[in-house]
């Protein structure tokens, strides 16, 4: 686990917001989460303790206002859960969430769901994160109500409020999610998660399934709302090109663990750790001149186990 | 085109819908293979590009159909061919896989019960022969401990582990075309790495010619010697990856490459704006160019024009007559705006 | 460059209003739902219009047409004290209706709102209405309604007290399968996220998306809880003469039935199109159901 290295690397580009520092908006602290595997028959007969799977070791980071910090990794690597323990949609073993200096771990009732309400989500599956029986108007004014924002009483004029964040036309409040494709499913996904108005955005995969012409829309408008709104983001993904494209920094997971975490620019100029480095190498280019070849088609023992 | 050409679909189109109201998904799509060539057809969701792969083995499924066109095998009219010919030109001239290996193979059965029941459906191979052929097919796709391998069920193996079997099952005729639709989709990349690297070996071992599908240029780049760019339905242009990459001629393919995120971008302050709009839906009907809703050089003749393909560079053709990028060879590679590595 | 979205052209489904979209959803289904919907469309109207259609009174006798045979005056013939059967079957049909609606429909809300609280907060109150359902369904479902009748007495009273106690059962262990599901949909996980309260999440998101099937399930029972009804009323058990009901209606055409097959026959025809009508219902909203789905 390495520490922050700024201005490691070869030239580093015009790196964003990088001074004066911002305060500090999410602290996380040696957070870990165990899964126990599912014991077989003869298992819970002999009374065998079950086996225990560490999704999330022992996880530190923090995240400054108005930031966008990558969290990247292959699959099984925890990056997913660990997003979910940042609002406890999955309960933390151990560590602990700061939001605001609010203990996140600590909060229950009202006070969870109002900490819930500064700290939003954004889902990978664009199909299946939008109620599929609200339209567009109803789910975003659901989300205002359901906190008492300012404005939300008229429901009209706070749904287009919201859409327009997104760079949606207003005409959208009365269509069904199914009635929309992809990329505008996922911008009412973001929208209605703005509508509450948080300090940080954590976005699972948020356009992974979407197409690279959509893609990039969304990733500019993640920028633009970190530009306009000062909102803090925790980016998931799985492909590092993305990340690289919003990213400020990026921390690396891998079996539950950060191996890697710095200036996204300083890391992927000189990736320290091996498997970082296994990532960026492995990365497809676009560049045909880029080419690995057929000599890389040995299986590694990695890959091996389930 | 070409008279040596192994696959050749000719002006296919593929129709949903009734037959009085057709929605055009597929139109007058054209494209050749020579054997051992690998071939990329790239486009986003909704392009037409996995129907297209699908319609060389007959499996566009209803309600879809082929409503015109022609698709030719060595010579075989593939589209006429009677359902015991067929079988025998799916078992034997053509493999395929998809892009998620778990669902194409049987949970219930064990590994080497489905490759060695393929194996002698196909082959009439008897029990013992089947047994040593299947070690041999998943040795030949990097499988390692073959014996203990073909014990295992589907969920016992990783996702490129089962990607690697549904290979060892597409080749295990040896077939001469292997069309391989979002393969590496739904694996991480390393393992993606590996998949596209044992593509590429399989070509050069047993010079059988790839078609690959997929919606990442990366993947596209990484294996193949040509490429077709699909966008609505349509093929809007086709050439050397080299030369699709550093000289794209169709405003669709320049956006789609400009869209495609880099490691590069790193640090950079400047998003990419994308390609604003939405592509056509199923059935939308759109005169002249497809694309000139969505493009930054649209001109009010684009309204009209029909998208046939013309060369523009040796064996370079696009649909876009008005071209407003310089032609093929006036721009140096270097001088590509896009990043290269030093 | 400002990456505002164009509008496509709007879908035809995105303009029609909510009661266009429900029709157009009807128009939508099946041939074989549409036939449902119409025969169950003509009982329940002849049934609700009873009295204003049927020609004779429930009970009124004519000892000079004992047993005859359907003819213009007589739809359906006349029983052996000469009562119209035609009128009979109208009014059997229209308690049975009252009846089974109300049985049913009272279980389905009941057990949807259990099992849904089952799946979604899990732990001690699954633990608890789980066995609790799980007791019901295990007791055979006529012995208990037989066992409710010998403890309040033959009458409608055994039924519209016994069916919804057992029935709501596997609605609840319907709608608790569907949220365990659902519970771990982003749309789901998204009302935590979103900081939502409980009840919010419950009954403005979940129960909407989970009702249906339990509403597809219920066309079955539909047709049980009829059957139930007359079976118990043929066997003296449910509702008790003179008053028309179709179990007690056939159970007194059955003794002349080689004389005047029609007294047990046509009111039995009449069970049976309601039995067809709501299986084509049943059969053609979940068909709906599966095309409804992601495509």
């Amino acid at each position: 686990m390495s520490t922050e290295r700024p201005g490691f690397g070869p030239t580093v580009p015009d790196v964003v917001h990088v001074t004066p520092p911002k305060p500090n908006v999410l602290e996380v602290e040696n957070v870990t989460k165990e899964f126990a595997l599912r014991r077989s028959l003869g298992e819970i007969v002999s009374r065998t303790d079950p086996e225990v799977h560490r999704a999330v070791d022992d996880v530190s980071f923090t995240l400054r206002q108005g930031e966008i910090l990558g969290l990247a990794g292959g699959s099984g690597s925890g990056k997913t859960t660990l997003a979910r323990c940042l609002i406890r949609l999955v309960e933390p073993d151990a560590g602990k969430v700061r939001l605001g200096g609010a203990d996140m771990l600590a909060a229950q009732g009202d006070e969870l769901r109002e900490l819930r309400r500064r700290m939003q989500m954004v889902f990978q599956d664009p199909y299946a994160s939008l109620n599929p029986r609200m339209t567009v108007g109803q789910a975003l004014h659901e989300a205002g109500r359901a906190h008492h924002r300012p404005g939300a009483e008229d429901g009209p004029a706070f749904v287009a409020r919201a859409l327009e964040r997104v760079h949606l036309s207003a005409r959208f409040a009365d269509r069904k999610p199914k009635e929309l494709s992809g990329g505008q499913r996922q911008r009412v996904a973001v929208a209605r998660a703005l509508a509450v108005d948080p300090e940080v955005l954590i976005a699972d995969e948020a356009v992974s399934a979407l197409d690279v012409s959509v893609q990039a829309q969304l990733l500019k408008l993640f920028v633009d709302l970190r530009d306009e709104l000062g909102v803090a983001i925790v980016f998931v993904a799985h492909q590092l090109a993305v990340i690289a494209e919003v990213a400020d920094r990026v921390a690396i997971m891998q079996t539950g663990r950060i191996v890697e975490i710095g200036e996204t620019a300083a890391v992927f100029g000189a990736p320290q750790h091996e498997y970082t480095q296994a990532l960026l190498g492995a990365h497809p280019r676009p560049n045909p001149r880029l080419r690995k070849g057929a000599a890389a088609a040995t299986t590694t023992t990695a890959e091996v186990a389930t | 085109m070409s008279t040596n050409s192994l696959l050749s679909i000719a002006g296919v189109r593929i129709e949903f819908g009734s037959e009085d109201e057709p929605l055009v998904a597929v139109r007058d799509v054209s494209l050749d293979i020579a054997p051992g060539e690998v071939v990329g057809l790239v486009g986003e969701s909704g392009s037409g590009k996995s129907l297209t792969c699908r319609s060389v083995m007959r499996l566009v499924a209803a309600p879809g159909r082929v409503a015109d066109g022609r698709v030719t095998f060595d010579g075989r009219d593939v589209l006429a061919m009677e359902s015991r010919e067929l079988r025998a030109f799916r078992a034997n001239d053509v493999g395929m896989i998809f892009q998620d290996p778990f669902s194409s193979l049987n949970p219930v059965f064990r590994i080497g019960d489905q490759l060695m029941e393929t194996l002698r459906a196909n082959r009439g191979l008897d029990k013992a022969e089947a047994k040593a052929e299947a070690i041999a097919l998943l040795e030949r796709v990097g499988i390692p401990d073959p014996p203990r391998r073909l014990l295992a069920y589907p969920h016992e193996l990783s996702g490129g582990m089962r990607q690697r079997i549904m290979i060892a099952l597409a080749t295990a005729s040896e077939p001469r075309l292997l069309i391989a639709d979002e393969p590496t989709t739904a694996l991480d990349v390393t393992t993606q790495a590996q998949i596209l690297a044992l593509l590429l070996k399989m070509r050069d071992d047993l010079g059988m010619a790839v078609l690959l599908v997929s919606h990442d240029f990366g993947v596209i780049a990484q294996v193949c010697d040509r490429v077709a760019v699909m966008y609505g339905g349509h093929i809007v242009e086709t050439g050397p990856v080299e030369a699709i990459y550093d000289n794209p001629q169709h405003p669709y393919t320049r956006a789609l490459l400009e869209s495609v995120p880099e490691l590069e971008s790193a640090g950079r302050a400047q998003p990419r704006a994308g390609i604003p709009g939405q592509p056509p839906e199923l059935g939308e009907v759109l005169p002249g160019c497809v694309f000139a809703p969505r493009c930054a050089f649209a001109q009010p003749e684009c309204l009209t024009i029909s998208m046939d393909l013309a060369p523009v560079g040796p064996a370079h053709a696009c649909a876009c007559p008005v071209r407003p990028f310089a032609p093929v060879g006036a721009v140096p590679a270097a001088a590509v705006p896009r990043s290269t590595e030093a | 460059m400002s990456t505002t979205v164009p509008l496509t052209p709007a879908a035809p489904v995105a303009e029609a209003t909510a009661g266009h979209r429900r029709l157009h959803r009807l128009r939508g289904l099946p041939t074989s739902a549409k036939i449902g919907f119409a025969m169950l469309a003509i009982l329940v109207l002849a049934a609700a219009l009873a009295p204003l259609i049927a020609p004779y009174g429930q009970n009124q006798l004519d000892f000079a047409q004992q047993l005859a045979s359907p003819s213009s005056s007589h739809l359906f013939g006349t029983d052996d004290t000469g009562r119209d059967v035609f009128t009979r079957t109208l009014y059997g049909l229209r308690v049975d209706l009252l009846i089974v609606l109300f049985v049913t429909y009272i279980a389905v809300p009941i057990g949807v709102l259990a099992g849904a609280a089952a799946g979604y907060f899990g732990g001690w109150v699954d633990a608890v209405i789980s066995r609790v359902v799980d007791v019901v369904v295990a007791f055979p479902f006529f012995v208990l309604v037989i066992a409710i009748v010998a403890i309040v007495g033959p009458g409608v009273k055994g039924v519209i007290i016994g069916v919804p106690l057992a029935g709501w059962a596997l609605y609840a262990r319907l709608a608790r399968s569907e949220m365990l599901v659902m519970r771990e949909q982003p749309f789901m996980l998204a009302t935590t996220a979103l900081g939502y309260t409980r009840r919010r999440a419950i009954f403005r998101h979940a129960i909407p998306n989970l009702i249906r099937s339990s509403l597809i399930y219920s066309t079955v029972d539909l047709v049980v809880n009829m059957l139930l009804l007359a079976s118990l009323s043929y066997l003296g058990l449910g509702a008790q003469p003179p008053n028309a009901e179709l179990g007690t209606v056939i159970a007194q055409g059955q003794s002349t039935l080689l004389d005047a097959w029609w007294v047990a026959t046509l009111p039995g025809l009449v069970l049976v199109a309601f039995g067809v009508a709501v299986g084509l219902i049943g059969d053609g909203l979940s068909d709906g159901k599966l095309r409804g789905g992601r495509s």
